[in-house]
């Protein structure tokens, strides 16, 4: 839990707050649930609640143009991807990824996944989690981090487009371990 | 006719809202002759498929089932 808090957050004192919050929570409901099924549910979703409020948080104190300096890099190794007509180049074009079930199924898989959300830098990162895995919408997003809808759009494509060459380097085109 | 580039641009912003009628069409032509573009365009959906199993693989790790 703490793990899957401090990747969304990328702060490990916030993580351990989020969780101990909705562990104490849970403790404090534990009478209103008759299975234990219900209640892992209840408390994610309070964690769920807890990560979005220390996004929100972390996003105050953090100024619009920290994402523009965060994200240089990615933009340079995007730009890269492409010839000067801004078509893909040869061999940087995206190839396909097979059967993604089959993918998904695969443990190894899944380290190369999250070591490549580690590689995303943090601010870029909080955006894409909020938007991805705790699946608010765009405006909502916007509201949140006080960001216009063209910046969350440019930094969520950074994401995707970080993410993917991550992925298809770290997993698609490498050596895969038997 | 669209770029490659502004092509993953619309691929991305279609998994956050509504494109338009102009944007449908510029972009469908694209991936109509783009095999590069069209691969990016099922890798879209295939990050946001694996960021919901990665959520619930968190919740089933918790759970002990796995």
């Amino acid at each position: 839990m703490i793990a899957f808090a401090r990747m969304q957050l990328r702060d490990t004192a916030l993580a351990e707050d989020a969780v101990q919050e909705a562990l104490a929570a849970a403790l404090d409901g534990i009478d209103r649930f008759s299975g234990a099924s219900a209640m892992k549910t209840w408390v994610f979703g309070i964690l769920r609640n807890k990560i979005v409020d220390g996004i929100r948080q972390q996003a105050r104190s953090t100024p619009a143009s920290a994402f523009a300096a965060d994200d240089e890099g990615l933009d340079q190794a995007f730009e890269a991807l492409f010839k000067e007509n801004a078509h893909w180049h040869p061999v940087a074009r995206p190839a396909a990824w097979g059967d993604p079930e089959e993918t998904l199924r695969e443990k190894g898989f899944w380290a190369v996944f999250e070591t490549c959300l580690e590689h995303l830098p943090a601010n870029t990162a909080r955006v894409f989690m909020l938007r991805e895995v705790m699946e608010l919408d765009t405006d909502e997003i916007c509201a949140e981090l006080e960001i216009s809808a063209g910046n969350c759009h440019v930094i969520l494509h950074r994401a995707r487009a970080a993410l993917r060459g991550c992925l298809e380097q770290g997993w698609f085109a490498g050596e895969k371990p038997c | 006719m669209l770029s490659c580039k502004e092509a993953t641009r619309l691929m991305s912003q279609a998994q956050d809202r509504n494109l338009g009628l102009a944007e449908r069409v510029q972009l469908e032509m694209h991936l109509a002759i783009c095999k590069g573009c069209r691969n990016f365009s099922e890798q879209m959906a295939f990050l946001r498929k694996a960021c919901r199993a990665w959520l619930d693989r968190e919740r089933r790790l918790r759970d002990g089932e796995s």
